[in-house]
């Protein structure tokens, strides 16, 4: 569970302009809820700031349960509100509770499928060996360990993407985050993804999209869908 | 001057060393100036951004400053050479003035660099970062120290002349000469080691006491303060003696030299080690109550401690192997 | 984590090979002057080891004038002085090559007759064993002596322009005074009692000056220090290039390499795992052009005798010998070569390093 209160992000640059305006929103646990809008409506900003990867101006965000990030002196309350932490705590709740698919899948250039799925693994100290054998067992079971060794630019859209969700699942973690999935896939491998989506959303994890692509948040996986025009939430969302 | 290569390096680095430093008050002045916690305005976001930039530069100065102590203490035995009546570091430190003030200051800032460090590692575990303010005013106490440093390191070896004559360690540190270095070693060599293991003991007793109880940290840094001195004088008044296997040999730099396996850079790593560790130990107590810092230190201290024991204990092993095996044995 | 480093070094190998280059290159030209001066002050070190304790020379006017051979007797008579030894030496021009030989006499008196050449004048006057050779004496005769032995080149700093007459033959070249030498050497068995002794022949013979083994050691030293410093000072341009020269390469980073980091960190890496990564990098890069430099200057002075130093540094004579250094290298000329080089390459680095690790981790969001 993830709540977010009067959240707010301004960006100085260019004399000032505000992405992200006052949202009042829950993101069920569990669940896969879709934030819907045109490109510029702030919902890329929005879920970097529910991602953790950036810290809102003003207003609170707080996680429920799930993450397991030991901060001393923090780690006994049951809501942790991230909106205050420094950076160095921040990076370590992205890593341990959220996994994340980008737009343009961005896998790092030069190195194998394997070492791409690996990378979110190597902060946390983990035996290389184990990180290894888990990131085999996620290539085969996205069905693309054949290419595990091969440099990352041999691959297709769709296999690019499947090695972007298997990074995301590397280290478990509770919540899933998508920008614009489908955007470089055609119809039939966007059908594909949903049915990745559905069978994560199966292992109990909580889903998050960012997408205006009607395959997406028209697809009967999705049980929450928030529209998102300049910045605030459309009234009258459609829960379905 | 003596143009020797070392010198210019030592040179050298103190330079960037210094420019380090400035760099980082600046930031830190910076950070001093604008900081507001709990804010998420962009500006906060840039500090923070600097803050870290602070501790990496400072980190990485702590290190220069660490290597450069041994490696001044090094030059200053290979430069014994051309000083007339010098016959080790004790001798070409004393060839002017500013020889034993740059070595005991930098012997002070590398502990009061490594303190700073502790708790900057501290502030950084801590989510809310409580002491990012102090450890600015710290950092600005400390730059000038490292400056200072620097200067006095220049003066020591642009002022170095080789026809000045200096006295050889038999003469500093022969006894019943008067000065400081003659009454250290005058000092009667079982008391001095007894005073030693004593101070040794209670610090360890402190520790213990500290690991049970998570109490008297700060006297444990006291203690650990007093046992590095006492660990010196027992060096120069009676471990000495045991290393070089002579009766009237009491010079702390000599062990320095190839001749006894460089076992000198074991003993006063090991005596800083333990030092630094203990005093920042004591020095985080300051701050155990400040908000997520009750979580924070305690762990913390308690590594410093064990680290702060094994050095100093680390020290008294290698003295007292040093005993068992020497021939020399005290009257 | 250093897998990585490594691999992501390997990924921009122009950048990075352009880097270590020009790193291996400051490197090297450090290192080999400061081998070049060590193998120097060792050389002469070796020769003074057999020099005597203490030399007495006898001063007229300040200047330095043979001294009367009474003089060894009463100084080996003084309490310490195992032996005091007269010395005949000089200097003798040679127009034909335009060079300085030290001539030296045996003293011992055996009679062995013809001369013993250094291997450097052996060389230069292309001279093996029995053929004669001429020197023009100071009363402008020829001297015409056999060659008796070639010195092998070992040590050959100092024995190359070396050449060894008879007594008699030496007091001829030089129209020398009988009951007279250059100086006396003085031999004190133990090294603690020459000053006490050196003190005691000031006093007793106003006239003459001893030197001791110590402050010539230190001289040598001293000097060649004092060039290896020069010699440093003006690389100090070529330090102060390369380390803009870093700290160019380490800032000038791509989009793709911006794109990257943000990458790492959005998916969980924080600052101080990126620095540590940076950290690996730059240990790695310091480390291949360390040792590359260091290597490529010990082959360069050891192995073919630092011919790009060799006028700038010796130069003692014109015929300089073909001298093979000794190895001689230890742990505190690599500190120094250390703090000459990856100390101001490291701090270079650190701002750049930090601009990288900070990158938001939303840029790989917004890109």
């Amino acid at each position: 569970m993830i709540s977010l209160a009067d959240v707010v992000k301004r960006f100085d640059a260019g004399g000032g302009f505000t992405a992200v305006d006052g949202v009042t929103l829950s993101v069920a646990r569990g669940k896969v809820t879709v934030l819907k809008g045109p490109s510029g409506s702030g919902k890329t900003t929005l879920l970097t700031l529910i991602g953790c990867m950036a810290r809102p101006t003003s207003g609170r965000i707080a996680l429920r349960a799930g993450h397991r990030v030991a901060i001393p002196g923090l780690a006994d309350r049951d809501e942790l509100d991230v909106t205050r932490l420094p950076e160095r705590f921040l990076a370590g709740i992205r890593r341990a509770t959220f996994g994340f698919v980008f737009q343009q899948f961005h896998l790092v250039r030069g190195i194998s499928v394997i070492e791409n799925v690996m990378l979110p693994g190597y902060p946390s100290g983990e035996p290389y060996g184990a990180l290894r054998e888990r990131a085999m067992g996620l290539l085969s079971r996205f069905e693309i360990a054949r290419c595990a060794t091969s440099p990352v630019e041999r691959l297709s859209g769709g296999e690019m993407q499947r090695v972007a969700i298997a990074r995301a699942l590397i280290n478990d973690p509770a919540v899933v985050v998508a920008d614009e999935p489908t955007a470089h896939l055609d119809s039939r491998l966007s059908h594909a993804f949903m049915d990745t989506v559905a069978a994560i959303r199966a292992d109990g994890k909580t889903v998050l999209i960012a997408s205006h692509d009607p395959i997406v948040f028209e697809s009967g996986v999705v049980d929450v869908v928030v529209e998102i025009r300049d910045g605030r939430i459309v009234e009258g969302a459609a829960l379905r | 001057m003596i143009l020797h290569p070392a010198v210019l390096a030592l040179v050298v680095s103190s330079l960037l060393q210094s420019a380090m430093l400035l760099f980082a008050s600046w930031n830190g002045a910076l950070i001093l100036r604008g900081w507001s916690p709990g804010s998420g305005s962009e500006r906060q976001l840039a500090l923070e951004r600097r803050n870290c930039l602070v501790s990496s530069v400072v980190g990485y100065a702590l290190a220069f400053q660490l290597l450069s102590l041994f490696f001044f203490l090094f030059t200053a035995d290979r430069l014994h050479i051309q000083l007339t009546g010098a016959m080790c570091a004790a001798g070409t430190l004393n060839a002017n003035g500013y020889g034993y003030p740059a070595l005991l200051l930098k012997t002070a800032d590398f502990l009061l660099a490594g303190t700073w460090l502790v708790v900057n590692h501290a502030d950084t575990r801590g989510y809310d970062a409580p002491l990012v303010k102090t450890k600015c005013r710290l950092l600005l106490l400390l730059a000038p120290l490292l400056f200072l440093d620097a200067f006095l390191q220049f003066r020591f070896f642009a002022d170095l002349e080789p026809d000045v004559i200096t006295s050889c360690c038999g003469s500093l540190f022969g006894s019943g000469k008067g000065g400081l270095a003659s009454d250290l070693a005058s000092w009667p060599a079982v008391p001095a080691m007894g005073l030693f293991f004593a101070v040794l003991g209670a610090t360890v007793a402190m520790g213990v006491v500290f690991l049970r109880s998570a109490r008297g940290a700060v006297l444990f840094a006291l203690l650990c303060g007093v046992t590095f001195p006492a660990a010196i004088l027992a060096l120069v008044s009676a471990f000495s003696l045991y290393i070089y296997d002579l009766p009237t040999h009491h010079c702390p730099f000599c062990v320095l030299q190839a001749e006894y396996g460089h076992i000198g850079y074991l003993l006063y790593a090991a005596l800083l080690g333990g030092a630094a560790a203990g005093l920042s130990a004591g020095a985080l107590a300051a701050f155990r109550k400040r908000g997520s810092m009750a979580a924070v230190v305690p762990p913390l201290q308690r590594r410093l401690v064990w680290t702060a024991i094994a050095f100093f204990l680390l020290f008294a092993l290698a003295v007292s192997f040093r005993i068992v095996v020497s021939p020399y044995r005290s009257g | 984590m250093l897998d990585f480093a490594l691999s992501s070094l390997l990924r921009r190998k122009g950048k990075n090979l352009s880097l270590v280059a020009v790193y291996t290159l400051i490197v090297f030209s450090v290192a080999s002057l400061l081998f070049f001066v060590q193998a120097m002050k060792r050389e002469s070190a070796l020769i003074l080891e057999g020099a005597p304790g203490l030399v007495v020379q006898r001063m007229v006017a300040g200047r330095h004038d043979p001294i009367p051979l009474e003089y060894a007797g009463t100084i080996a008579g003084i309490r310490g002085v195992a032996e005091a030894r007269p010395r005949l030496w000089g200097y003798y021009y040679e127009p034909v090559v335009g060079a300085n030989y030290t001539i030296l006499a045996e003293y011992d008196g055996t009679g062995a007759q013809g001369v013993v050449l250094g291997n450097g004048v052996a060389r230069t006057r292309r001279l093996a064993v029995g053929d004669l050779v001429t020197f023009r004496t100071y009363r402008n005769e020829s001297l015409v002596l056999p060659v008796r032995e070639i010195l092998p080149q070992e040590s050959e700093l100092a024995a190359a322009d070396l050449v060894v007459l008879s007594e008699a033959d030496f007091r001829t070249l030089f129209d020398f005074p009988s009951g007279r030498a250059t100086d006396l050497a003085v031999s004190v068995p133990n090294p603690r009692e020459i000053p006490v002794v050196a003190g005691k022949i000031a006093a007793l013979y106003p006239d003459t000056r001893p030197i001791t083994k110590r402050e010539m050691l230190r001289t040598y030293d001293a000097v060649f220090d004092w060039r290896g410093g020069m010699m440093v000072v003006m690389l100090a341009g070529a330090l102060l290039a390369f380390v803009v020269f870093a700290w160019d390469k380490a800032t000038g980073m791509s989009a793709g390499e911006r794109l990257e980091i943000g990458i790492l960190k959005s998916v969980g890496w924080e600052t101080s795992d990126v620095l540590l990564l940076k950290f690996w990098e730059g240990a790695a890069v310091s480390l291949a052009a360390f040792l590359a430099g260091v290597l490529l200057a010990y082959a360069h002075v050891f192995l073919l005798s630092a011919p790009l130093f060799e006028q700038a540094l010796k130069g003692w004579s014109v015929l300089y010998p073909r001298f093979r250094p000794v190895p001689a290298v230890d742990g505190y000329q690599l500190a120094i070569i250390f703090f000459l080089t990856v100390a101001p390459y490291t701090v270079a680095t650190i701002v750049p390093c930090w601009r990288a690790a900070t990158i938001d981790p939303d840029a790989a969001m917004r890109s």
